[in-house]
């Protein structure tokens, strides 16, 4: 059910809590109690001055009746649900998340909600590196090389003693020799095992909240804002000091995407940037124009921007060419996934379709209010390193809320879009790949 | 007994042990470090037995029995394995390859030393260099 429909709900909740009648709340609200009892049942909408009398006489905002739980923690527990694992067996009851009253349950127990979202992001993180883990475990040569090492130094070492122990007589060379092989294994057994002990202790101590080196850039580049002011005056960032990224991988990853907006702050220097928004918009085929750069470059030259009270908040997605996220700055509403495939109608993977072709559109995520955002995107090739080379792609898409532009927009004009399938309320969507979690119950008027 | 052992193997220590429980049970021990020449050295050599690390430089002990079993003089010559990889998958690989037994390290002595007398009691019977399993 969509969360607007579930504003009757909200105002019998607070009624019933504060011990109000129904009539006698209808009284002073100048309605007759039937209406407000088909109100509070969800067969009226309602909205203007009447939801903003019944919020007075409860003691609410009228938001908390119009929008009630904050998106997040909706979308948070509909993951949950998504991806509870309880599936309905024949012969067997369970009881399944009921999903069309989360927003209640957010609501009534907002706490418990927020426990159960943050125990379910958990519980994905660590799914997440008991995966990277098992992946290490199989893949990883060095730990394959070292383990083979100490295998076989313990089989030379058995055998050697095997043969000590029990051969009888020998030959006072061949005990000597053995008794020097012996001790000769033992060290290289000593060192085999303290390098692997050192290794694992490392890979536990680098790698206990994070499980991938994406994630660990992209939480270093959130602790950050986004903003890296070094780079404005073509210095480097401290990538493993206090605060820095703690893996190898990561900082090279990392440091692969610092040395490009480097050079993307060297050829867009702030203040000109600032001179070009000012005339044009955050536009980034004006900045582009202007400064004779790719629109992908003035794409993330625009969101590196600090915040400021005299341009939106802008919002970075780029992917590959197989679609995966490389590089999420969420929005407030606008958050691409931690975990799973993104919604395919997002103007990113549009322009992932037709390559070098600029897409620009209004996009309305489907959310209580729904947030309209305005979207550029533009998939480009990668400068290839040869002749030869593979052809490789990276689509990228800046956005920024609609509310904060001056700009006017037809309803025809705006594409619905969603997070992802499983959380999305859009059941009739042409582009969906699998069933939502969010039941949808067609309203009576 | 007087029959003959290729133990083809990098690891030095290892090759002392196996070299003096089996020569002491009276076998003739020959040894074979590198993997790329090892079929050749099977070749040259001749043995009753082999003994096959899967871990070898330039070769793996894999690669090199399922070149000796496309080879029609030792396509039945008993091969022991060794491996410090003892997972199921590995075991399926040497099977597949025709290995004659499977033995992952470490190992007791004794199990080895039966092992290669079983293989060679097998392989005495259908002549000494025209070995089965």
């Amino acid at each position: 059910m969509p969360r607007s429909a579930l504003t009757g709900t909200r105002i019998r909740e607070r009624r019933t809590l504060k011990g109000v009648k129904q009539a006698d709340l209808a009284r002073a609200v100048g309605i007759s109690p039937a209406y407000l009892n088909l109100i509070e049942h969800n067969r009226r909408r309602i909205g203007g001055k009447l939801l903003i009398d019944l919020a007075r006489e409860l003691g609410v905002e009228p938001t908390a009746l119009s929008e009630g739980a904050e998106l997040p923690l909706m979308e948070g527990l509909q993951e949950a649900a998504s991806t509870s694992g309880l599936r309905p067996q024949e012969g067997k009851p369970v009881s399944l998340p009921e999903t069309q009253r989360a927003e209640e349950f957010a609501g009534r127990f907002p706490g418990w909600a927020a426990l159960v979202v943050a125990q379910r992001n958990r519980i994905t993180a660590l799914e997440r590196r008991v995966e990277a883990l098992n992946d290490r475990l199989a893949h990883d040569p060095f730990l394959s090389d070292s383990l083979h090492e100490v295998l076989s130094t313990v089989t030379a070492i058995r055998s050697t003693a095997g043969i000590l122990n029990n051969a009888g007589e020998i030959d006072r060379d061949w005990q000597a020799r053995f008794h020097r092989n012996l001790y000769e294994d033992s060290q290289r057994l000593a060192d085999g095992s303290q390098a692997l002990v050192s290794y694992l202790d490392t890979v536990g101590k680098s790698e206990d909240t994070l499980a991938s080196p994406l994630e660990e850039v992209e939480a270093w580049l959130a602790a950050r804002d986004f903003v890296l002011p070094e780079l404005e005056q073509g210095k480097m960032p401290d990538l493993s000091g206090e605060g820095g990224l703690r893996t190898p991988a990561a900082r090279s990853l990392a440091r692969k995407w610092v040395l490009r907006a480097r050079a993307e702050a060297e050829k867009m220097p702030q203040a000109m940037v600032e001179a070009i928004i000012s005339r044009h918009g955050p536009d980034p085929s004006a900045l582009a124009q202007a400064m004779g750069v790719e629109l992908s470059a003035a794409m993330r030259r625009l969101a590196s921007l600090p915040a400021s009270e005299t341009r939106p908040p802008m919002g970075l997605a780029i992917c590959d060419g197989s679609g995966a996220l490389t590089h999420r700055k969420p929005l407030d509403g606008f958050a691409p996934p931690r975990f799973g495939a993104a919604c395919p109608l997002w103007p990113l993977y549009q322009a992932l379709l037709r390559p070098m072709v600029p897409v620009r559109r209004v996009v309305e995520q489907h959310s209580q209010p729904p947030r309209r955002y305005l979207a550029y995107a533009i998939a480009q090739p990668q400068r290839p390193e040869s002749f030869d080379a593979p052809e490789v792609i990276e689509a990228t898409m800046l956005f920024m809320p609609l509310d904060q532009l001056d700009m006017e927009v037809r309803d025809g004009e705006v594409h619905g879009i969603g997070t992802s399938c499983r959380v999305c309320a859009r059941i009739e969507c042409p582009a969906r790949r699998e069933p939502s979690m969010v039941l949808e119950v067609p309203e009576d008027d | 007994m007087g029959q003959r052992v290729l133990l083809i193997e990098d690891e030095p220590n290892i090759i002392e042990a196996i070299r003096f429980i089996l020569s002491r049970d009276g076998w003739t021990v020959e040894t074979h470090a590198d993997g790329a020449t090892a079929v050749a050295a099977v070749e040259r050599k001749r043995p009753d037995v082999i003994i096959l690390d899967v871990m070898l430089p330039n070769k793996s002990g894999f690669e090199i029995l399922r070149e000796l079993r496309e080879m029609a003089d030792h396509a039945a010559r008993p091969v022991l394995m060794l491996t410090a990889r003892g997972q199921k998958k590995d075991r399926e690989m040497a099977e597949a390859a025709g290995v004659s037994h499977f033995m992952t390290k470490p190992f007791s002595n004794t199990e080895m030393l039966e092992v290669v007398r079983r293989l060679a009691s097998g392989a005495s019977g259908a002549g000494a260099d025209e070995a089965h399993v």
